[in-house]
């Protein structure tokens, strides 16, 4: 048993109150200087809270910080950042017209006679980034690098303030493989300088090759700290959620016949977007899109929406031919779609979970006859609670909930509508895996209950456990349809994805 | 597409817009000289920055601003009230001008300083706030008086209408050594100093700023401190210029600052553009004028007309600049 070093930060008894809810109770945590230390919960178990309260967004309500051995209390972000305690958010918070160089060292630009030194600047840039083990055009603007090299940046900003404590929040929920791979080289590379880092993540695979500790935060509460290597993956989950996992086993009973088309694509195609593809999806049936990122799986959604126009092919609804030349007349058809970015092109962020929800619904309808309000009233508190939307108050502003709750909000406003065939791009992306496994369950249900899904997820295993059949793309072609029987694995589809649907 | 690829190599992308104004500029001045006679000479040049000393200034001011991703309506105002202020006090008291003019400028920065505060502090719309304060301005001036009051003073006339010679019997206006100084001093400001890099940085993001710890709020309130300063300068240029303090001067200028600024390739969303950018766009606005003044002809409302294509054009292309980097 290796001595452990004392712990350069230690939290302990710390408690936060919202109004209304006890966001933290009583969480200690500790960060070893030279380790990587997870911290995992679920949506709404209170990392983000714990971690405002850590770098002074939000003042703790009780408990003591301790840095170093002293006590401390920051008042804002930057005062932690001074003492020591950088953090990397999610979206990269930095300025994209500003150069490479700029962003590293805004702030604390070295200067002469109080003129920027714009030369010692670029090699003090570049030094920082050779730190990383990374080479950049420092003089060029950051807009031109990708956003998992933003984020190489934004690390390089915050070590270079003398950082005893690193924190990452939710650093690869947009990075590819490779990306994650030169995002874990660095991170190796500060932990073996005595960097503490603290590392939220929903992928287990990434905490897993990681991470060294963990700290576990279920409703505001601990439920412990433990060793990587000594806890097992089913037994995370099982702390995280405080229950076993039965909704994870396949989710659909018994074989179902499918014999009613209800929506059939032939040679449907987009010059540029997607070459043309034929695709049937029955009633009932659970269809899945399987392909690597920017291969065409969003494209597909967007034709059948009638959120782009098809140069080609055509489409029919219940074995009518449509033309579905917009989102208005799809959704006369009842079709529904769900974006992949919730926030961007679904939710309005400043009207309350039943605004959000009612929307679709009275668009419908034209906005010359409202939605009476009793009736709203009752749809959206039947949704609220079948979908467990939580905190359950519809008039809660949208832009307060959690991922898992805001993906919760889109699903109920399609719902309403009672779609036939309702698409999902990407619905549990970003999200815990108790709400994740909640919305997969969901889809099964609906799809029992006769309505057809058409689920798009980068996460094989996900589309493996959800859908009837699955279609594979590859470069913006539809390369395979393979049903989904007891022979297909994730490795099969991988390697149908790889070899572009030759082999099978 | 092909400028841009070559771009990458030799310019980067964020000098294309300037590049462009320059080009029309440069090709403006040869259409003139080919098709006027005795168009293409220094001096006609150097009167376009005579005549457009003021408008120079207060379109510096107007820069800063618009690259925190704010707007200033209050200048033209600013400058009427500056005017109105300096005639006064040298006509009615009879007070010397080395009292009067910084009195003008403390009061067109203090204009500027509270309208930044009331952005900042209760995060309001710089729009309304500074039309607020262009109302006020405006207003202010008739409470002085109504009627246009001249300039009498010797020394001030003196200045005024001195003539700085140079080479080749060619001569500039004291105005015009003003504004260059002005135009030295923020380009310095905006590339050389932390303020300068801030104000970048907030009209880049101000979330992001604000997360970096840059002191978005101070920066955000010395912009319109800047602006304001800027006006109240411009309204002394104007007096140089006009001889006169009238609560009708300078209306609309606001307009014609951020005209040139856009023109210039400043975006107006904030973060990305340069004061080289803005001085182009000041003599654009000059040289149509100028032009049309040699047609002879057409009535001086084209000015207009050709100042609001150019508008267009320019909207445009700023909209398939940031279409095109948001790919």
């Amino acid at each position: 048993m290796p001595v452990v070093p004392e712990p350069v930060l230690t939290m302990s008894g710390i408690g936060k109150q919202f109004p209304g809810v006890a966001a933290l109770d009583g969480v200690d945590l500790r960060l070893l200087p030279g380790e990587v230390h997870a911290l995992m919960g679920e949506n709404g178990a209170g990392k983000s809270t714990l971690i405002k309260v850590l770098t002074g967004v939000h003042p703790a309500d009780a408990g003591t910080v301790e840095l170093g051995g002293a006590a401390v209390a920051f008042a804002s972000p930057l005062e932690a950042q001074r003492a020591g305690i950088s953090t990397v958010y999610q979206e990269v918070n930095l300025c994209a017209n500003l150069s490479v160089a700029e962003n590293i060292l805004l702030g604390r630009e070295p200067r002469r006679m109080g003129r920027i030194d714009w030369k010692r600047m670029r090699a003090r840039a570049g030094e920082l980034l050779a730190r990383l083990e990374l080479s950049l055009e420092v003089a060029a603007p950051l807009s031109s690098y990708s956003l998992a090299v933003q984020q190489m940046v934004a690390i390089a900003r915050a070590v270079d303030i003398d950082a005893r404590v690193l924190i990452l929040d939710e650093p690869t929920s947009s990075l590819d493989a490779d990306e994650v791979a030169q995002l874990f080289r660095v991170m190796r590379r500060l932990k073996d300088e005595g960097i503490a880092i603290l590392f939220v993540s929903h992928f287990l695979d990434q905490i897993y090759e990681i991470s060294d500790r963990m700290t576990i935060l279920r409703n505001g509460r601990l439920v412990g700290e433990y060793l990587t290597r000594e806890l097992p993956q089913v037994e995370l989950v099982a702390k995280m959620i405080g229950q076993e996992l039965a909704v994870l086993e396949r989710l659909h009973g018994e074989a179902k016949v499918f014999d009613r088309p209800l929506v059939e694509a032939r040679g449907l195609g987009r010059v540029g977007a997607i070459e043309p593809f034929s695709l049937t999806v029955h009633e009932g049936e659970v269809v899945g899109l399987a392909g690597l990122l920017g291969s065409g799986r969003t494209e597909i959604a967007r034709l059948l929406f009638g959120a782009d126009h098809a140069s080609t092919g055509e489409i029919a609804v219940g074995g009518t031919p449509q033309s579905l030349r917009t989102p208005r007349a799809a959704m006369a058809q009842k079709i529904a779609f769900c974006s992949e970015n919730r926030k961007a092109d679904g939710l309005i962020p400043d009207l309350t979970v039943r605004e959000n929800i009612i929307l679709a619904l009275q668009a419908t309808r034209g906005w010359t006859r409202p939605v009476p309000r009793d009736q709203q009233d009752e749809l959206v508190d039947r949704y609220v609670k079948a979908l467990k939307i939580s905190p359950p108050n519809p008039e809660h502003l949208v832009r307060n909930l959690s991922g898992g709750n805001q993906q919760k909000v889109v699903l109920a406003r399609w719902l309403i509508l009672e779609p036939r065939l309702l698409i999902l791009d990407e619905p549990t992306r970003g999200i815990d895996v108790g709400a994740k496994a909640e919305i997969q369950r969901l889809v099964a249900e609906l799809s029992d209950g006769g309505m057809a899904v058409l689920f798009i997820s980068a996460e094989l295993e996900e589309v493996l456990r959800l859908s009837h059949k699955v279609q594979v793309l590859r470069d913006r072609r539809l390369v395979a349809e393979l049903p989904n029987d007891a022979g297909l694995t994730s490795d099969v589809l991988m390697e149908t994805i790889a070899s572009g649907g030759r082999a099978s | 597409m092909t400028t841009l690829t070559a771009g990458r190599v030799g310019l980067p992308a964020k000098y294309l817009p300037v590049l462009v104004t320059g080009c029309l500029l440069a090709a403006m001045f040869v259409a003139g000289g080919i098709r006027y006679e005795g168009f293409a000479s220094g001096q006609v040049i150097l009167n376009v920055f005579i005549d457009n000393a003021f408008l120079l200034v207060v379109a510096v001011g107007m820069t800063f601003v618009i690259l925190t991703g704010g707007i200033d309506l209050s200048v033209g105002s600013v400058v009427a009230l500056s005017t109105m202020i300096s005639a006064s006090l040298m006509a009615g008291p009879g007070w010397p001008p080395y009292l009067v003019v910084p009195l003008v400028l403390v009061i067109g920065s203090g204009l500027g300083l509270v309208m930044g505060y009331i952005v900042h502090a209760f995060d309001i719309q710089p729009f309304i706030v500074t039309l607020a304060g262009m109302f006020l301005a405006r207003g202010l001036c008739y409470t002085i008086g109504t009627d246009s009051i001249p300039i009498e003073d010797p020394a001030f006339t003196a200045f005024a209408q001195s003539r700085i010679d140079l080479f080749a019997d060619m001569w500039i206006s004291p105005s015009v050594i003003v504004a260059l100084v002005v135009v030295g001093v923020a380009a310095y400001v905006l590339h050389y100093t932390r303020f300068g890099r801030a104000v970048y940085a907030t009209g880049g993001s101000e979330q992001s700023a604000l997360l970096m710890g840059l002191p978005v709020g101070r920066t955000k309130i010395t912009v319109y401190t800047v602006s304001g300063f800027c006006s109240a300068l411009g309204g002394v240029l104007l007096s140089f210029y006009m001889l006169s303090g009238y609560g009708l001067h300078a209306v609309g200028m606001e307009l014609d600052a951020i005209a040139a600024v856009v023109i210039g390739g400043t975006l107006l969303t904030g973060g990305s553009g340069f004061l080289l950018g803005t001085v182009l766009g000041v003599l654009v606005l000059g040289l149509i004028q100028t032009i049309i003044s040699f047609e002879g002809t057409l009535s001086s409302w084209w000015t207009k007309i050709f100042i609001g294509m150019l508008l267009f054009v320019f909207i445009l292309l700023q909209r398939l600049f940031s279409a095109r980097s948001r790919r």
